[in-house]
């Protein structure tokens, strides 16, 4: 079996599953953001006139975490966030995690570092990003917020489909400033953004055992973006050293692995020693060129974060090439740190503050712009260069607006100059 | 049944349900915000002259992205059907669970104003007279369906569990 099969079967009680079984895994961990209020809101509905009190199937396994408007823009997200914190009040929610400078953050980075995520969950999210949790060895999928609520009444997802496998092997090195960035969106552009759909990756090879927790968190999280129901990193020394270090987990760990035998829809093979840096143009994250393609494109703002490319590594890199220059006049420059503790750290090595001086916002933990939902607004034609994961028309709330994807080197190269950059020019 | 929209493939849920409006999650209150964006389509919507049962005709991967079942709740709300080419998977789970109507019709041809009879096997286009065939919902869909949807089908397991108990 795959790994997502392997972990399917072991969650549902059955020895053996193929692609197309139906089956009814328990979930390991169930997980909501802002929108928790509309699961609460069908939780409430599925045992409306039943005899008895809607109860969480098991509150350690619930998180909740906010991000998406932190903190609130209107009234309204206040107010959905206010009914959010009492019922976890209620529930006794543990994985509660508000809105806060020390344990706060974006879900999909809370999650890993607190040592929620483990290999050979179940884990399912109120998020399409949830396949970011593939990074741990977990299966890990987005779904709605009614089948939350279904999940939070039974502990189990009903009539999940066992999803085929497609194997993504990559090995070579890659060139300086190409990294996990440049290779999701390389794997995005050859196979167009419904290429994975109702299926899962996979990823093996050399370039994947030597690439860091956060490396794999990237490939995983954007496997959504080309369809994928999950995106799945066979859990290795890697995965115990996070767990382990960055997040504090002293239990044994299961470094559940794919069988030998496993039977995979097709294999991709990739030499990421042979990436440019590459960049998603508006509006689909598959329409994917060179950078050499682009190059000199004009930019009225960079955003430098997201679940994405939000971690201490991504801010490194920036700052490493900000450091003692200058934000372009006539350019924004936006960071948002993906968790409280992410903030502090960069704060301490310094990079926060050389992003300040260079003259961009540091913003706090959070979404951020990525969804148009909050902050970070763009004007009517223009563009921006971001470190997120989706450039559809409206994304980040202007219709009239275009997104270019990027790595954070290259969005780092970018704000200096005010138009598309390759890194490797200076540096 | 009358196609009142045509779309492209990939249509985003942010197309669908622009972000910005994502604090209000009610299936009674998105509605309002359906295809936002397209201020001649929600017009039409908002001004009640697109009636109950119409279609909206798409391409492939339609409501790829976020899993923001206010996608499916706006559209379900003005009892639209959506007929297209393929469905994102997120999307397409969150229609099966509210009860939006969805088509999967991998070879769809059909242009705004033309009248489809849409059959389980088989959309007619009585405009064109071309039939197109339609690829079942497999039974696991189906049959949360048929119980009306995932919130009473949630229901009934939980009763049966608490009888089993």
């Amino acid at each position: 079996m795959t790994l997502a099969e392997k972990i399917l079967a072991r969650a549902s009680g059955v020895p053996y599953v193929k692609p197309g079984d139906v089956v009814e895994p328990r979930v390991d961990l169930a997980m909501s953001h802002e929108n928790a209020a509309l699961v609460l809101h069908q939780f409430h509905e599925i045992f409306k006139g039943l005899a008895f009190e809607p109860q969480l199937w098991d509150p350690s396994k619930v998180a909740i975490i906010f991000d998406h408007r932190v903190p609130a823009e209107s009234p309204k997200t206040a107010s959905n966030q206010k009914r959010v914190r009492e019922f976890a009040s209620w529930q006794a929610i543990s994985k509660f995690h508000d809105i806060r400078g020390d344990t706060g953050g974006i879900c999909h980075q809370v999650l890993p570092e607190n040592g929620y995520v483990r290999p050979g969950q179940v884990v399912v999210g109120t998020d399409s990003h949830t396949t970011s949790h593939g990074a741990l060895g977990a299966l890990a999928f987005g779904i709605g917020a009614t089948e939350m609520a279904s999940v939070w009444s039974l502990g189990r997802a009903l009539n999940v489909e066992v999803p085929a496998t497609i194997k993504v092997v990559v090995s070579g090195k890659f060139k300086p400033f190409v990294g996990p960035k440049d290779l999701i969106l390389h794997l995005i552009g050859k196979i167009t953004a419904q290429g994975a759909n109702f299926k899962v990756l996979e990823f093996h090879g050399p370039t994947i055992r030597t690439m860091s927790t956060s490396g794999r968190l990237v490939l995983c999280n954007m496997s959504v973006e080309a369809g994928a129901t999950a995106g799945i990193v066979p859990a290795d020394a890697e995965t115990a050293r996070y767990l382990k270090e960055e997040a504090g987990v002293t239990e044994a760990l299961d470094l559940v692995s794919p069988d030998a035998d496993a039977t995979y829809e097709a294999v991709i093979e990739i030499d990421a020693s042979g990436l440019e840096p590459q960049i998603a143009c508006p509006h689909t994250v598959d329409n994917v060129k060179p950078i050499t393609a682009v190059a000199g494109k004009p930019i009225h703002q960079v955003v430098i974060g997201s679940c994405t490319n939000g971690r201490l590594d991504d801010l490194e890199v920036a700052a490493k090439i900000i450091r003692g220059k200058k934000v372009s006049s006539g350019t924004r420059m936006l960071v948002f740190p993906a968790s409280g503790r992410i903030y502090r750290q960069a704060l301490g090595k310094g990079y926060l503050g050389a992003f300040v001086q260079a003259g961009a916002v540091v913003m706090n933990p959070g979404c951020g712009p990525c969804l148009g939902v909050h902050e970070g607004a763009l004007g009517d034609g223009e563009v921006a260069l971001s470190t997120t994961n989706r450039n559809f028309k409206g994304r980040m709330g202007n219709p009239n607006s275009e997104v270019y994807l990027c790595s954070p080197a290259v969005a780092a190269a970018s704000a200096l100059k005010g138009v598309i950059t390759d890194p490797r020019e200076d540096h | 049944m009358q196609v009142t929209l045509t779309l492209a493939n990939d249509i985003s849920t942010d197309i669908i349900y622009p972000g910005r409006f994502m604090a209000t999650v009610l299936p009674s209150e998105t509605p309002q915000f359906a295809f936002a964006d397209d201020l001649a389509f929600n017009g039409r919507l908002k001004a009640k002259e697109v009636p109950a049962g119409s279609v909206i005709v798409a391409g492939q991967n339609f409501g790829c992205g976020s899993s923001r079942e206010q996608a499916v709740s706006c559209l379900k709300g003005h009892d639209l059907v959506i007929v297209a080419k393929s469905f994102a998977r997120i999307f397409l789970q969150n229609a099966v669970n509210l009860g939006l109507r969805v088509v999967v019709c991998p070879g769809i041809e059909a242009v705004e104003g033309d009248k489809l009879e849409i059959g389980a096997t088989l959309v007619r286009n009585l405009r064109s007279g071309k039939e197109f065939p339609v690829i079942a919902l497999p039974p696991s869909r189906q049959s949360i369906i048929d119980a009306g949807g995932l919130i009473a089908f949630t229901r009934q397991r939980l009763m049966q569990l608490k009888k089993a108990v």
